[in-house]
């Protein structure tokens, strides 16, 4: 073991200590897209059963912090990541780590609905079926889509094409499709940024119904939204430090309860940005 | 209703344009009408060069004729049965060798090699090969597949191993190129929607890319097929028989194919067996249809399953 590797091993908390309230952490976590940063020494703990939200203006890197966490960032070309996330206590990024295991573990909805160009049925089941699942594959398709209120609309037509429903429907079979795989942590990238208000609402309700059994971690640009749903709220913002025009840097300036984020902000950014009066 | 005025630096020019939008539209009728024209008439004059030789018996008795008859030494009894045969045995070995080794490629690399310099050294590679003279694989052909440089005992000789590998080969390219058109037409939002499910990059393009690709693989490699059967040159580097009178039992079988055959026909002095030739070119066109047609019906049937 090298010098640097002792040292690193001695700096990290040691593992996960019975009940850690918190099931995702990110240490130091810095990454690059070629030779742009675009997040800088992010240090943050996601807590367990508990929903996460992450507001900043556009391009602060929202989006790539939330796809460092199911590590779907390898799978973009040139982007590269230092500094440790842990699952679980885990490093996520450690030798002998499975990306494809964990990203059934942590599941993700995207900004724009993709439900896959197949039945409805088969949008939701094909997840738990190439995960090996082994039970009733009718009564899970049936559960999934009831937990994301889409069931009562889409009952009699499950053998339609998904991509037949509305935006909004599609959204709630993207989330029935990510529950089907049963995940620890379900990641949304802003997923009401095309939905109505009605829509909304129901994926509000939805994810307060989840909460009990999910940890779930939103980035939304809607404050009132992060302020109905979430406990927990970061704050990122563009590193002053780098506003040139080649590179945009991400940094978390405040990670507080919701409550305290949107009432007695600690940071002058914080408030700024919540008030409107940046970004 | 007057438009509502622009500012000067506006200068939308409606006449003109108003002009020019026809011309267009004309112009491009004619560059389709070139292509449709010069097709009929090449059509008309094989037609009528096979209504001359049928000698007033009707064209499709005369196309059945050269369908199950022999080659001969004599015009009137001469037909395509070895040719038709053999074109079919080697467009089944073709097939067979080509399609899953061009996909694999094309899969390969797209889907797995990471864009980068290996990755653009490989595609100009195979760009390249693309643009290859056919009679070029005939030679490789003979050195690699009927000679396999001079080892006895692995080379195949002038059989329909050699040929069809040959062909595959030709249109292996081809193959590859049609795919990752067809692949990178994919929505890359679809990939991570199943990726994020926590399924394999196998699964991901067994399950998910492949069936979205599937109308455009299948496009290109009909019309990659298609080449190979219609094919000639390559076949004579190979070894393909100019007369032959039996048919192949299998692929270690000599043979001949269609085009060599028409060519051979085409070649004699006797005008009689200019009709015989025209009717080989009918019955070329006939099978090339087939298989387009085959195409089309798999791939309406294909995407209708897939949106339903
Ligand atoms: N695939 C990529 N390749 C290169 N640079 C990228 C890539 N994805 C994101 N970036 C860059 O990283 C920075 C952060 O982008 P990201 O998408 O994470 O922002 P965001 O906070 O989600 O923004 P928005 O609110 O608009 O969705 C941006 O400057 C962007 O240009
Ligand atoms: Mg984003």
């Amino acid at each position: 073991m090298s010098v640097s590797e002792t040292v690193a091993a001695a700096a990290a908390p040691a593992g996960p200590s019975p009940g850690d309230p918190s099931i995702l952490t990110t240490e130091q976590l810095s990454v690059w897209y070629g030779t742009s940063l675009a997040l800088k020494e992010i240090t943050i703990a996601i807590p367990r059963n508990r929903i996460t939200a992450m507001i900043g203006p556009s391009g602060c890197g929202k989006s790539t912090l939330l796809r460092c966490f199911n590590r779907m960032n390898d799978l973009v070309a040139g982007a590269r990541m230092e500094g440790r996330i842990t699952f679980d206590g885990d490093d996520i990024a450690a030798q002998g780590v499975d990306a494809v295991a964990l990203r059934r573990r942590i599941g993700m909805v995207f900004q724009k609905p993709n439900p896959f160009p197949k039945s409805i049925y088969q949008n939701v089941a094909w997840g738990a079926r190439i995960n090996g699942y082994k039970g009733d594959m009718d009564d899970l398709v049936e559960k999934s889509l009831r937990r994301a209120a889409l069931w009562d609309e889409v009952k009699g037509k499950l053998h339609r094409s998904g991509l037949e429903l509305s935006g909004g429907q599609q959204q709630r079979l993207c989330i029935a499709r990510t529950l089907a795989v049963e995940p620890e942590v379900i990641l949304m990238d802003e997923p009401c940024s095309a939905l109505d208000p009605i829509s909304t609402a129901r994926v509000e309700d939805l994810m307060d119904d989840l909460k009990a059994d999910y940890t779930i971690v939103i980035v939304t640009h809607n404050m009132q939204q992060a302020r109905r749903v979430s406990d927990m709220t970061a704050c990122m913002m563009l590193d002053e430090a780098s506003n040139g025009n080649t590179q945009r840097t991400g940094i978390v300036v405040e990670f507080s309860p919701t409550e305290i984020l949107f009432t007695k902000p600690n940071d002058p950014r914080t408030e700024a940005y919540i008030t409107g009066r940046i970004g | 209703m007057t438009p509502a005025p622009l500012s000067p630096s506006y200068e939308p020019e409606r006449q003109s344009r108003r002009i020019l939008g026809p011309i267009f539209g004309l112009a491009c009728l004619v560059a389709t009408s070139t292509g449709v024209v010069v097709l009929s008439i090449l059509l008309g004059a094989v037609v009528a060069a096979v209504i001359r030789g049928s000698q007033g018996g009707s064209v499709l008795g005369t196309l059945g004729h050269l369908l199950t008859s022999m080659q001969s030494s004599t015009p009137e009894s001469a037909g395509f049965r070895a040719g038709v045969v053999g074109s079919l045995w080697l467009l089944g070995l073709v097939a067979a060798f080509s399609i899953p080794v061009g996909i694999g490629a094309a899969v390969f690399l797209e889907e797995y090699v990471s864009a980068g310099r290996i990755r653009r050294i490989i595609q100009l590679n195979i760009a390249n090969l693309a643009g290859v003279p056919s009679i070029v694989y005939g030679i490789l052909g003979l050195a690699l597949f009927v000679r396999a440089f001079g080892y006895k005992n692995l080379a195949f000789g002038p059989t329909l191993w050699a040929g069809g590998l040959t062909l595959g080969l030709l249109i292996l390219p081809v193959i590859v190129i049609a795919t990752q058109e067809a692949l990178r037409t994919v929505p890359n939002s679809l990939r991570q929607a199943a990726m994020a499910l926590g399924a394999s990059r196998w699964q991901v393009v067994r399950d998910h890319v492949l069936p979205s690709a599937l109308p455009g693989i299948l496009t290109g490699v009909i019309l990659a097929l298609s080449r190979a059967i219609g094919e000639t040159a390559p076949l004579l580097m190979v070894g393909a028989a100019g007369s032959i009178l039996r048919l192949p039992k299998g692929p270690s079988s000599r043979y001949t194919a269609l085009p060599v055959e028409i060519y051979n026909y085409a070649k004699e002095p006797d005008p009689k067996y200019q009709a015989v030739a025209a009717g080989g070119i009918l019955l070329l066109l006939a099978l090339l249809l087939t298989m387009n047609a085959t195409a089309i019906v798999i791939r309406n049937r294909y995407a209708r399953s897939s949106r339903g």
